[in-house]
Formats: C-alpha cells, structure tokens, sequence
C-alpha cells in the first residue's frame, strides 16, 4: 500500500467520521458554526458603510499643522482619513462687486463688464505678491500646485483652463487672463455661455469652476436686479505658508477693504472624498456582477434529488458569502486592513472559491442508496468525495501560495483574502453545508417513509448508538437495489401539498414583498446617511426659503450661524450693517483707510439706485453651495483624483470693489449699448428655487417608479412561476448508470439486451410501423423493412436482419453507395428453420459474404435456390447491372421480378433526393422525399407501385389514414392524395395474427393491384411557414408550423375546420389520438392543450426553457420533453404540472409511452425507462457498448412493448419482458 | 434544395431557417462586443483615475470599430472551435456546463482586471504573471491541445496585426490615448489577453454548440 493510498484511507475515514457527526447533531452543529459566523463577521462592524458624499473636518487656523501619517490614538476626534498632507489647499478669494453709485444712463452689461474686469488687476496682484521675511522670498510660483498639462481628451477645455503652471482659477480664464480680449469682447454673456455643456447635466459645469459660486448667485446677466457681481478666484496650492497667505490676505484687504465683513477666517475646512463610482467605472462592476450570478444560478440549477432544491441553493450560496465575510473579518481582526476595493475583488473571490464542492457533496451524498440510515449515508458521501475535495483543496492553495510569490502588492492580499476565504469555505462546507444537507436528506427520507412504507419497512433503528458505525470502514460502493414498481394509487397523495406549497407563495406573495421592503430601507438609510444627500439639500433648501429673519441656520452646522446677518438681497438689510468686532488680530500692515467710495447703507430711499455689497454667512463657506463634485471635477481635469483623499479649504479673502460710474463707462465695450433693455424677468427667485425642489422631488420619484419595475422584473425573471418545478425527483433514485454520469458506480446487471438491426449505411432518419411491419429509412434513401411481430426476434431476427443487407451492400456495388435505393424485407422464422444453411453459415462465418456476393453477381442462377423475397435492391446502376447482363426471365427470381414490377412509366426511384418522411400502413409504404415526390412502395415485394409528382417543395410530414395520404411540404402547402386500388382489398395470409395489433386494421394490398395515387386536393399556403408536424387521427389532421399556428382539417373533404393560434414560437410537437385530445408544444416552451370539436384551449402551461420537442399523453397525463433536458408530467384534465425530470445534458428528446405508468426515454447510446407515477428510473438500456455514441432521436413503441429507436445507423429493439409481466 | 446531397429534414428545415448557426454567430458576436466595450473602459481606468464627463463618448467616437471587429473575431472563433473539434474527432468533454463557462468568463475579466488596475513593478513581471494566469485558465477550463495550439496562434496572429494597425498609425491604443504611449506595456500584455480571450470564447463556442448538437443532432452527410 503505497503512502498515497494510505492517505485516502486516512482522509476517507476522517470524513465519513465527520458525516456521522455532522449528520447526528444537526442542530448544535449548526448553532456553533453561526456563532462562529457571526464572531467572525464581527469586526466589520467598525468598517463604514459605503457612500459617495464627501466628509468634513474642521480645524483651527492657527496652530494648523500638516498632520502625520502616523495614526495617533490621542485625538479621538479626528477622523481616520485625516492623515498626511492634503491634496491641495484650496484658497478663493471672495470678490463682489458693483458699480456704485447706480446711474440711470448704464445699461444691463454695465453690471458686470466693468466689475469682471476688475479680476485682472486683482489677478496680476496675486500673482505678483511676494512675501519676503527672514526665512527666504515666497512667491506664489513657488506654493501653489504646480500642473502640467490637462487631461488629452478635453480638448474643449484647453483654451480655458490653464494648462501649466499654477492652477489658478478665475473668470478671467475665460479670455485667457488677457485684458485686451476681454476688452475687445462684444458679448461677454455669450462667451461664457459657449462653454456650457447642452442639456441636462449633473457635475460641476466650467461656468461653476470658473466663477466659483454657483452660477445664479454670480449676478452675471442681464437680469441682475441686485446689480452685484459675486465671483471668486481660486489658488490651488500644494503646500500651506502661513506668513504668505496672511501677507496676502492683508494686502487684498489693503487695497479692497470690506468694510462690513464679518466673516471669521480662522477655520479652514479639510474635505475628504470617497471613492468616485461613476458610470464608467460602474460598468465593468456590474458585468463581473451579472457573470457571478449567472455563475451562481447555473450552479445551483444543478442541485437536484433533494427535498428542497432552493433551500438548498440557498445554503449553498450562504455558505460561500459568509466564507467571504469570514474571511474578510479575520483580515480585519489581525488588522490587516483591505486596501483593495472590496466591491470589485469580491465576485472574483466568489468564483475562486467556486460552489463546486458543495454541489460535488450533494452529487455524491444523494447517489449513496436510499435504503441507507440518513447518517450512514451522509458519511458515505462524504467519504467517497473525500479525496477529490482535498485535492481540490490543496490544488487551490497551492495556486494562490504561487499567486502570493508574485510579489505584487495587490496580488498578494488578494492571495491572502482567497486563502483565508477557502479555509473557511472549507470550514462552513464541513460543518453548516453537510449539515443542512443531512436535514435536508432526512426531510426527503420522512416524506418518502410515509409514501412507501412496504418498501422500506425493514430499515435498521433510526437512532442507534453514535459510537455503532465507527467500527464500520466506509463501505465502498453502493449496491444496486431492487426496482419497485408502485401502483398508481399512490400518486395523489403528494400532490396537495405541492400545491398547497406553491399556492402559499403565490398568495402572499412573499418573496416580492419582502424584496421590497427590504430595498426601501435600504434606500431610507442610504439616503438618510449620505451627507451630501438629499438631507442637507433639503435643510439647506428649507432655510433659504424661510421667512425673513429667519437667522439661516437651520440645517447648515452651528458654527455658521454665529452671526445673525441678513441676506444680502433684502431691502431692509441696512440695518445689519455693524461690521462685527473682527476676531482675529489684523496684520500691521493692513490699512484701516476706506477708500471713500460709496457705503451704500444711509440710502435707504433708493434702493435700487445704489447697489449694496453686503456681506453675510452663507459667504464665509460659499464653497458649500457648489455641488460636492465641484473640487474632484475640477482635479480631474488635472487627471487627479481626489477619491480617498482629502483637500484643506483655508477661510476666503472678502474683497469688495466699487466700480464708479464713469470706469463703468469707459469700459464699454462700443456693441455693448445695442443691447435691447430686456425685458422684466418674470420668473422670481424663489419661484426658481421651487422649480428645482420640484424637480428633485420629480426624478425622486421617476426613480423610484424605475426601481420598483426593475425588481419586479428582476423578481419575475428569478422566481418564475413554476415553484412546483423543485419538487423534481423526491422520490426519484438514480443509479448513476447514466453515461454522463460522474459519479462512478457501476451500472446494475440488465437484463433486457438490445437487438441491433444492421443494415442501413447510414443515419436513419424515419422510422414507421403499422404494428406488424417495421419501415426504416435512411439519410441514403435506402428503405428497409423489417418484421415487427416476430415471435422469436432473437438470432433468428438479428439473422434474418443482416442476410439481406449483405445482399444489398453487395449488389449495391461501391459506385453507388449511398445513392442506391434497396427495399427489403424481412425473412420470416419460419422459412429460416426451412432452411438452417444460412442462419449457420452467417453466424459462423461473417466474413464470408464477400464470397456469397461474388457469387450472386457472377452465378445468378444459383440463388434460385434461395427463398425468394429474401432482399431487393433498387439502386439505380444495379438495376441497370441486371438489365445489362440478364434478360428479365423468371419472376421468381429476387431482383429481375423487383425491376419487371417497378412500373415502366418512369417511376423510378429518385436517388437525387432524400426521404423526409414515410409512413407505413397495410403493406404500402408512402415515402416522401425532399424532392416533392410521393413514392408508394409494396412493403413486401419491395417494389415501386406508383409515385405522384405534383408538389415541387419538398415533404416534411406524411400522414396515411385509411386510403388518404396527406402530405405537408416545406412551402407550407398541404396536399390530400387519394389511393385507388382497382382490386379488393385481402389479407396477406402470411402475415400473422391480424387482430394483434391495436391499430385500425389497415388495408392490405395484393401484388397484382394496381394502385394509383390522386391528389385530390391541394391546399395551397396552408400555412406560411415550413410545416413542422403533422398528425392524424379520428378523421382529423393537424399540421403544426413554423408560423406559429396549428390547423384542423377534416379529413374527408380537406376542409379546415380551426386555426389555433396560442403558440409564440413555431410548433415543434403535436400529439392527437382518437379521444381527440389535441396537445401542441411549441419554440417558447408551452404546451397548449385543445379542444378538437370547438377549437378552444383547453389549457396553456410553460414548462420548458426552449422548445418542446416531444409530447405524448396517456390518460391521465400529458408528458412533454424539452430542450432543457427536462421531461415534464401534466395532469391532463387540469394542465397542472406533477413533477418533472431532470435529465442529463445532451440526453434525446424522444418520448414513447409503453403503458399507462411506463415511459421510455432515448438517451446518449441508451433508452431509459421510468415508472410515470413517481418519476423513478426503472432501468437504463444501452443500445452499444461505446457509451459515448449516438443520441436516440427517434422511438416507436410497437404493440408488443418492444421498442425501436434509431441509434446512429442502427435500429435497436428492445424487447421489455420484464416490464411487461409486472405490467400484467 | 433537391439537387444537393441527401440532406436530413430537420437540417433542411435549420438551413431553411438559418437560424441556428446565425444566432450562435449573433450571440458570439454580441458577447465579443460587449466584453470588448466593457474590457476597454478596464483599459482606459488603467489611465484615468476618474472620468470627465465627456470622456465616454470621445471614446466611442474614436474608434468605433474596434468593438465590432472583436465581436466578429470572437464569432468566429467560437464557431472555429468546435468546427476544429469535430474536425478533429476528439469531442471536447471536459466540464461542459454553463457554469463553468460561467466562471471562464468571470476570471477572463478577472485577468483583464488585474492587468487594468494592479501595479507591477516592470513588465516583465506583468507578462509573467499575465501569462501564468492565461495558461491557468486554459488549464482549468479547457486542456485541449486543440484549443491551446489555436489560442496560441490567434493571439500571435491578433498581436502581429495590432502592432501593424498601431505603427502604421491607424489605431492609437484606446487606453492609452491619454497617457505617452507605452508599447512595451502594450506588448507585454496584448498576447496573454488574446490567448485568455480565444479560450473564453471558444469555450463559450463549444457551449454554444452542445446546445445546438442536443437541437439537431443530424449531420449533413457529406460523402
């Protein structure tokens, strides 16, 4: 024994010793591994919640220093961002300005042309202010943040925003800080306007980054009552001085002084902005997000042959996201804090970690036999996948130790998230996932107790001793276990509470309602958190529009409501113009000097005429009113990004500037006096300020309207209606013999062994039978019958099969292999025992039939002694062959009577084109072929009695009642043949008991008839599309099409009675029988249900995900197969689905019912039956031994309950002996 | 339709549709396109620590048909792989089901992501690694020696051709429009990307086409 194994074993009884545990203390089991969840989880209460709004912190002016990198535990206030230098220090100077005193002889662009002007004087004395003391000369150029270049794709800015140098921000950028632009600009309003953005937008617009304020409070308009310009130039600076900004703070107040300032200026604001999530970077986000879940929905669409498949989906799933949190709570705990975005690594970490394992366990604990103990069987799961769970395990860690050894930073803790994360995934799967599982098992045990007590009255105790099975080694593998048929009494009893289950849901609608409520918390706090959200907006908006007097503090932090000030655009704010003792000491060299231009306060009486510059609180922090993405846009264009980072705003310079009138004057621009006086605005401020209250309030709703239809919508495409679907296989047992099985035990002994008829080149691509005769054809035209009612099909069948095929394939010769059109039939046991010389010689020696073809080409006469009708050929070049070398002399003799009896009248076989369809009733054979031609053949001679070519487009569907042919061709048209026998009708008395079969006893035809074929009528575009199917029964056919629709006709007089439109997709499946039940399945995936007499739906259910592609009833249930692999029982009375089958990938999608409670099904290389009461699978047949052959794509159950299915070019019956005697 | 060699019903009636292989090729085709859209703004994040407004829609308006030739390349190459498959008669059984192509897609853009957004310290170690997780992808979605020989020769072939578009001057890398263009950057990781691209999407391809051999199951005989 090597190590290696010994290992196994060691794991192996590791693992089933866990089961044992895990699945005998299910509920302390789980209690513990929640604690430990939720211990786990527990750090991630101090991490914060995400959001987008900016956070704030203010700190004095005085004793600012940078801060450090260092975390200090000391200053519990500060915030945890508050680290290192800032990005930048932002300083604006404040300028309002207006021309004073007003003169009626100005006109509107007075307002503001001569007051921005005065920005560029104001500039060049920032620019050129130097402070000069002991430590060295700063100037400007040597604090403030340098740039060097702006972003590439904003070519549009480039003229506006400086480019290098300092990032200096002014009004005047929009004439490129050059006065003489400026100067000799005729519509300012209009340069500025050029730059804004058109239509709806949300950031900063240039206008707001240039001004600095907002853009109705700039006063730069035509209708600026107030006649006050506001603007603000800003400097970015990287580093802080505090002797240069106060030098300069003093000498703009110097020369600019404002007189009734109040404004405090030892504050600064430091500003700390999330992460930015804008559209751009959303996508990518969300397409990693729809991968996962699609990952996550089509894993757990695999959990299947338990009791509750959703719950079980739903641990799977709780499993792998608390792993994650797990994972990331322990980083935390030993403080390592995630720099990684942790939205984006986490779907990436889900699919690392993967759901695998937990569907691998449930695989392999539900293959373990039912008849086990749950315990027992949940250790023996998990023993089984014991060792490929830990190699996985260890294969997993071994990527992401080598992942770690890249050494990149990112990489590396991404590793080292993924490892702690498998771990506890590991953890959880051992102990909170086998748990549930073994509830889970135990639930579907009891349920299936109380259905099927007989079966498994015998089991051992339920509860023995825990210590009992330790002696037990893992047993290796399960046996195979008896098949039980049950009668079909039992069937009612689970299907009430199925029901009741899915009516409960439906009913209370639980699963939207709590969705729903859960969002609107989540939007409530989400919006109830974020500081820049609607909150202040709305706070702020409230104490704007408060009434007068109203100290506007309301909503807006304490330290701004210091000084009752009144706004600046009232009338009556004369009166508040004490400028308040100003709290911080004033530089020496400030000048107290008033520069005598006019104080606009005694003027009362005229307040129109002299516009006042007041300066109130909302000015102290005017930065406020700009949108919170006012800085990061602003750095962006710089390609900096403030996300994560913070700026300091140091406290605004006031400067006031008075324009005289006759500076207004001589700064005229000479187009400026054109401008027609405008008109009054009507709109009013506060109207203004309404309209964008209820706007906010508009798109509020609109989205909240789009959430609510977009869940719902998300909520109908999760949870489709058909909740019934989880309760699949309850009861069902699979013995993982299916070839596309992974679990690996090994398939049951079977009795039933498939006969193989031989003989067709290729694919066959029809198959009919009439109860006695066997018609197959092929994608090479050939066409072989064969006998169905054999009694002993055994040898004398397989023998009497491949006789005639070596026949053909030699007679066929190489030069038209695949062309030729051989017709045969099917010797008879009896004639073998007439003569045993052939059946000896074949099974003896098959490599002898080369020898025998030599001779039957060189010495025809020889084969005089054969039975006659032993095989024909029909190929076109054989026929010439024997023409060519034999006269046409004995009509005994096999080929020359098939060439004599082909009628002379041209109707030979057509090798150009393929049979479609066939069908075969009595011992005619109606073929119709891709050509448009009808053929009838003699299904015993193998001749050619007549064939009609008046259609062109080629035939899709035959169907053959009676002496009626009707033909549906690919053009959509409908053809009715009548066949005209001029003798009467006899029985082939060789042919065996004729009431055998439970078909209408069908016509015979002698050989001597002769028979021709009418269309009689011709039903042109009976449909528009291609149509697909076509039935006939009770005197009725119903074709199916591509157009979505099915017809009724009548079969006598080709009238069509109903048009049935209910489908959404072209027909693919239609089953009519004499009860006139008429069921149709379509491309969407529905069945409707019919009502032949009256044309009306009866019923109309979706239960495929993709086409229907089979549908059989039986009396009491319509069983329908789809695309989805999935096999779907409806009650037919009700439309109400009872269970459905999940079958493997790939498996056929032919149906066949045997009886009223057995149901075959075609696989991949096997037929599989089921018991229709409970879905179980009763035994699976393979057709080969290379189990990765052929699908089954057609099956015909003959009346004998054998079954024939293609199976590549193959027939196979099976002949169900055992079946058929519990049956009986 | 009667003239050609003898064809199964069900597969005149797909030809007569066409329905089948063009829509594998129109869902290939729109997989490629939105993952190429998607993998592109990953690219131009790389260089844009936050997004100007106007920054999207110079990127549509630049070059506007790369999406849809990644789109076509990637149609064909699913439909290429299992047409190689068959050619080749080895049928590719190895974890065909949804959710493992699922999760070949997800660690796809995973690689995109971390060639995107994570630091290396030179290129050769983003090769390195680039290419490590591209033959791990290959390794745990598809150990075929079709696949690795066709992924190796496409993504070459898509280099080779890049490289002719970008030095003739037609193409100037998306992402790297704002930043000086890098090729070493470029060239260190373009062939790994295009080998993991050729993976996916030849997985996606062969899912495709399980769907549609369950659908028809018949095969033009062709001799």
């Amino acid at each position: 024994m090597t190590l290696r194994e010994q290992l196994r074993e060691k794991i192996s009884a590791a693992f089933y010793r866990h089961g044992l545990l895990c699945a005998s203390y299910p509920v302390p089991i789980i209690l513990f591994t929640s604690a430990s969840i939720l211990t786990c989880c527990y750090p991630l209460l101090r991490l914060p919640l995400p959001g987008t709004g900016p956070v704030e912190f203010t700190t004095g002016v005085r004793d600012y220093s940078v801060p450090s990198h260092e975390p200090q535990g000391d200053l519990g206030e500060r915030p945890d961002w508050y680290r290192g230098p800032p990005v930048a220090y932002i300083q604006q100077v404040l300028v309002k300005a207006a021309v004073s005193p007003w003169d009626s002889s100005l006109v509107t662009v007075d307002v503001f042309r001569s007051p921005l002007s005065r920005a560029f004087s104001l500039l060049e004395e920032i620019r050129n202010h130097v402070h000069s003391d002991s430590s060295g000369i700063r100037s400007l150029e040597t604090l403030c943040l340098q740039v060097t270049g702006l972003f590439p794709g904003l070519r549009r800015m480039q003229s506006v925003l400086p480019e290098h140098g300092c990032l200096l921000v002014s009004p005047g950028n929009y004439w490129q800080n050059q006065r003489e632009l400026f100067d000799s600009d005729p519509d300012l309003l209009k340069t500025i306007q050029k730059h804004e953005p058109k239509g709806l937008h949300t950031s900063a617009t240039l206008r707001d980054l240039l001004f600095g304020v907002p853009g109705k409070y700039t006063g730069v308009s035509h209708y600026n009552r107030k006649r006050v310009v506001t603007y603000t130039i800003t400097l970015v600076l990287s580093s802080y001085d505090a002797r240069f900004l106060g030098s300069l703070r003093a000498r703009l107040k110097q020369l600019h002084p404002s007189a009734n300032c109040s404004l405090r200026d030892d504050h600064m604001v430091h500003v700390h902005f999330k992460e930015e999530i804008g559209i751009a970077e959303l996508i990518p986000l969300v397409t990693t997000y729809i991968i996962l879940f699609a990952y996550i929905y089509f894993s757990t669409r695999k959990i299947d042959m338990v009791k509750s498949k959703w719950g079980l989906a739903l641990a799977a799933v709780v499993t792998v996201l608390s792993s994650l949190l797990m994972s990331v709570g322990l980083c935390t705990l030993f403080g390592l804090t995630p720099t990684l975005n942790g939205g984006e690594i986490f779907p990436y970490l889900v699919v690392v970690i993967g759901l695998e394992n937990v569907l691998v366990l449930t695989k392999s604990v539900v293959s373990t036999p039912v008849d086990l103990e749950v315990k027992l069987r949940i250790a023996q799961g998990l023993s089984n996948e014991s060792w490929s769970i830990m190699k996985n395990m260890a294969t997993e860690l071994c990527i992401i130790l080598i992942g770690y050894f890249t050494l990149v930073p990112a990489i590396q803790e991404f590793c080292l998230f993924a490892v702690v994360g498998l771990v506890s995934d590991f953890f959880l799967q051992m102990f909170f996932f086998t748990t549930v599982l073994s509830i889970d098992i135990r639930r579907m045990e009891l349920a299936d107790l109380n259905r099927r007590l007989p079966a498994e009255a015998g089991l051992p105790p339920p509860k023995p001793g825990p210590l009992r099975p330790r002696e037990v080694p893992p047993p290796p593998r399960p046996s195979p276990h008896t098949i039980t048929l049950q009668t079909p009494a039992f069937r009612n009893l689970r299907l009430p509470k199925r029901l009741r289950v899915v009516y409960f849901l439906a009913r209370t609608r639980l699963a939207q309602r709590i969705i729903m409520v859960g969002t609107v918390i989540w939007i409530g706090i989400l919006v109830y958190t974020d500081p820049a959200g609607i909150r202040t907006y709305l706070a702020a908006q409230v104490s704007e529009q408060s009434p007068l007097g109203d100290p506007g503090g309301g909503g807006l932090p304490p330290h701004l409501g210091v000084a009752p000030v009144f706004r600046g655009g009232d009338p009556t704010s004369t009166l508040s113009i004490h400028p308040a003792p100003d709290p911080t000491p004033l530089p020496e060299n400030q000048s107290q000097g008033h520069h005598g231009s006019a104080r606009a306060g005694p003027l009362p009486q005229a307040p129109p005429a002299v516009p006042q510059i007041t300066w109130g609180a909302e000015d102290e922090e005017g930065w406020r009113r700009l949108s919170f993405r006012h800085w990061p846009s602003l750095f962006s264009y710089y390609n900096i990004t403030l996300a994560k980072r913070y700026i300091s705003i140091l406290p605004v310079i006031p400067v006031t500037v008075h324009v005289s009138p006759q500076e207004a004057i001589e700064t005229r621009h000479p187009q400026d006096t054109r401008h027609p006086p405008p008109p009054i605005p009507k709109v009013s401020a506060d109207l203004q300020t309404d309209l964008t209250l209820y706007k906010v309030a508009a798109l509020g709703l609109a989205a909240g309207v789009l959430l609510v239809l977009l869940l719902f919508c998300l909520y109908r495409v999760l949870c489709p209606r058909n909740y019934g679907q989880n309760g699949v296989a309850h009861g069902r047992r699979r013995r993982g013999d299916l070839p596309c099985d992974d679990y690996g035990y090994s398939p049951p002994v079977s009795e039933i062994s498939p006969l193989l008829l031989r003989g067709h080149s290729m694919d066959i691509e029809c198959l009919a039978s009439d109860g006695m005769l066997l018609a197959s054809c092929c994608l090479a035209g050939q066409i072989r019958v064969w006998d169905a009612q054999t009694e002993r099909h055994n040898i004398d069948f397989v023998g009497g099969a491949t006789e005639p095929e070596c026949l053909g394939s030699e007679a066929r010769g190489p030069s038209v292999s695949g062309d030729g059109l051989s017709e045969e039939e099917d010797s008879y046991p009896l004639r073998h025992r007439t003569a045993p010389a052939r059946p000896t010689l074949f099974t003896d020696q098959p490599d002898l039939t080369p020898l025998i073809d030599t001779n039957f080409t060189s010495q025809p006469p020889s084969h005089l002694s054969t039975p006659p009708r032993e095989g024909f050929d029909f190929g076109g070049l054989v026929e010439r062959a024997y023409i060519e070398h034999e006269p046409p002399s004995n009509s005994t003799y096999p080929s020359p009577s098939s060439a004599s009896s082909s009628p002379p009248s041209g109707a030979t076989a057509d090798w150009e084109s393929s049979v479609w369809a066939m069908e075969l009733r009595g011992n005619l054979i109606a073929a119709g072929r891709s050509s448009g031609k009808l053929e009838l053949w003699d299904a015993v001679e193998g001749s050619l009695r007549c064939s009609n070519e008046d259609g062109v487009s080629g035939i899709t569907a035959l169907a053959f009642l009676n002496n009626r042919i009707v033909a549906a061709r690919l053009n959509g048209s409908l053809d009715f043949f009548t066949v005209e026998i001029n003798k009467p009708l006899c029985l082939l008395q060789y042919r065996g008991a004729p009431g055998r079969g439970s078909m209408p006893p069908s016509p015979c035809y002698s050989s001597e008839d002769v028979i021709s074929c009418q269309l009689t009528r011709s039903v042109q575009c009976a449909h528009q599309k291609p149509i697909t199917v076509l039935r006939a029964a009770a005197g009725r056919v119903v074709t199916g099409s591509q157009d979505h629709t099915v017809r009724i006709y009548r079969l006598e007089d080709s009238c069509c009675l109903f048009t049935l439109q209910g489908h959404s997709g072209g027909i693919t499946a239609i089953y009519i029988d004499q009860t006139m039940v008429l069921a149709s399945g379509g491309q969407d995936g529905a069945i409707c249900l019919w009502d032949v007499l009256t044309g009306s739906r009866v019923s109309h259910v979706y239960g495929h995900r993709g086409d229907v592609t089979s549908l059989v009833c039986t009396t009491s249930c319509v069983i329908s197969s789809g695309l989805d692999d999935l096999i779907c029982i409806w009650d037919r009375s009700t439309g109400i689905k009872l269970y459905s089958i999940q079958q493997e990938v790939g498996c056929g999608a032919s149906l066949g019912v045997i009886s009223e409670s057995l149901l075959v099904t075609g696989g991949q290389g096997c037929v599989s039956f089921w018991d229709l009461n409970f879905g179980d699978l009763l035994q699976t047949v393979y057709l080969g031994q290379s189990s990765d052959g052929q699908g089954v794509r057609q099956l015909l159950v003959l009346d004998n309950a054998a079954i024939v299915c293609d199976f590549g070019s193959e027939l196979s019956l099976v002949y169900v002996p055992s079946v058929l005697e519990k049956l009986d | 339709m009667s003239h050609c060699a003898p064809v199964s019903l069900r597969t005149c009636l797909t030809v007569y549709l066409t329905t089948n292989l063009g829509i594998r090729g129109a869902m290939l085709f729109s997989v490629g396109v939105f993952l190429a859209l998607v993998l592109n703004l990953l690219q131009v994040q790389r260089n844009v620590t936050l997004f100007p407004p106007d920054v999207i829609s110079s990127i549509f308006s630049s070059a506007w048909w790369v999406p849809p030739c990644c789109g076509t390349a990637s149609a064909i190459i699913g439909l290429l792989y299992p047409c190689i498959d068959s050619r080749l008669g080895e049928p590719h059984k190895f974890k065909r089901e949804w959710s493992s192509v699922m999760r070949c897609v997800a660690v796809f853009v995973g690689i995109n992501h971390a060639s995107a957004k994570v630091d290396f310290a030179n290129n050769v170690q983003l090769s390195l690694t680039l290419a490590a997780l591209s033959i791990g992808l290959w390794w745990t979605f598809d150990r075929s020696r079709s696949g690795f020989g066709l992924g190796v020769s496409i993504a070459l072939l898509a280099t080779l051709a890049t490289q002719l578009l970008v030095y003739n001057g037609v193409f100037h890398y998306q992402g790297l429009q704002y930043t000086s263009p890098d090729f070493l950057y470029i060239r260190s990781w373009l062939p790994c990307i295009f080998f993991a691209g050729v993976i996916t999407m030849g997985n996606i391809g062969r899912q495709l086409a399980l769907y549609e051999y369950k659908f028809i199951q018949e095969k033009t005989h062709q001799d």
